[in-house]
């Protein structure tokens, strides 16, 4: 089967996003107020061959957590969609 | 008597390898050997610099990528076994994500690539890379990076305090922490770090730019004397 992953990376609640915050000041900028909070992260998306559909999740845990996020600075979270061979 | 080798890694998108190159070339008695990132062995180097740059176009997070190089694996076992290890800037963030070092390095706080020389004062000179400088000196090092801002929960940076990890730290002109200390906003004003062994150096600054005082400081070359004596 063929499995559908998005994965969403964050940095952590309490990071500075200096990104976000001068998008917010650009924003304001062009007229749009009352913006807060903004935080800019990643948005990754990839199909995974798997023989055993129960192994894919935490196959994704761990390639998030080894590399594609850095937990000491940032957050991941993750959706697994299985897809069947037609 | 016979050269000390010292390894300088190249990954695809290092730029500052021939810097550190003719740096450690620079330096009696060391011998610069180059180590592209697919080798699977160091060449009996006793010491090892990764050099700064962009490997991997910086790709996902800096240094991210790079850490998962072949040469990585025995630079950690170097480094597990004691040999000394010098990460500068692009080298620091690879050495971060490989957890040779803890922390990470973030993007600066005002989002601007700094390059300019820097002052630091060295905190910790009973490491292999600073016993040639004095206590508390100031020196200058050029900084050139978009992502230098050391960043660690705070159990961990008080961790690095108490043990005297925090090995150079950034300060103003006149060598105080005035709002110009700090290029990036790294948390304590922290430019360098070492491993608790004390074998595992990393810094964003480059004392591979100051080598010579033509170029505006000389005060680099400390770095590099006090790795090739360790490595002897």
């Amino acid at each position: 089967m063929t499995a559908q992953v998005e994965v969403h990376i964050q940095l952590k609640p309490g990071m500075l996003d200096p990104q976000g915050e001068t998008l917010e000041n650009a924003l304001a900028a062009i007229g749009y107020q009352g913006v807060r909070g903004m935080r800019v992260g990643k948005w990754i998306t990839f199909e995974i061959e798997a023989d055993n559909p129960d192994t894919v999740e935490a196959q994704v845990d761990e390639m998030c957590s080894r590399l594609l996020a850095n937990p000491i600075i940032e957050r991941y979270e993750y959706q697994v969609t299985r897809e069947a061979h037609t | 008597m016979s050269k000390v080798s010292i390894g300088v890694v190249r990954f695809p998108g290092t730029n500052c390898d021939q810097d550190v190159f003719d740096a450690v070339a620079d330096i009696e008695l060391a011998r610069p050997v180059w180590l592209w990132h697919k080798e699977t062995n160091l060449q009996d180097v006793k010491g090892v610099v990764l050099a700064g740059g962009f490997s991997y176009g910086d790709y996902l997070r800096a240094g991210a990528i790079a850490r998962f190089s072949p040469i990585m694996e025995e630079v950690i076992r170097f480094a597990s076994d004691g040999g000394p290890v010098l990460g500068i800037c692009n080298g620091f963030q690879i050495l971060t994500e490989a957890e040779l070092l803890p922390g990470a390095l973030m993007r600066n706080n005002r989002l601007t690539f700094v390059c300019r020389p820097q002052r630091l004062r060295v905190e910790a000179r009973d490491t292999p890379f600073t016993r040639r400088y004095a206590h508390r000196q100031i020196v200058s090092f050029p900084v050139a990076h978009a992502e230098g801002s050391f960043a660690a929960d705070a159990s961990v940076i008080e961790r690095l305090e108490d043990e005297g990890r925090v090995v150079f730290r950034y300060v103003d002109e006149r060598g105080g922490n005035g709002p110009d200390a700090n290029p990036n906003g790294s948390m304590n004003d922290i430019a360098g770090v070492i491993n608790k062994v004390g074998n595992v150096l990393g810094l964003m600054p480059h004392p591979d730019r100051a080598m010579h005082e033509m170029v505006g400081s000389a005060d680099g070359r400390g770095i590099f004397e006090g790795l090739v004596e360790t490595a002897a």
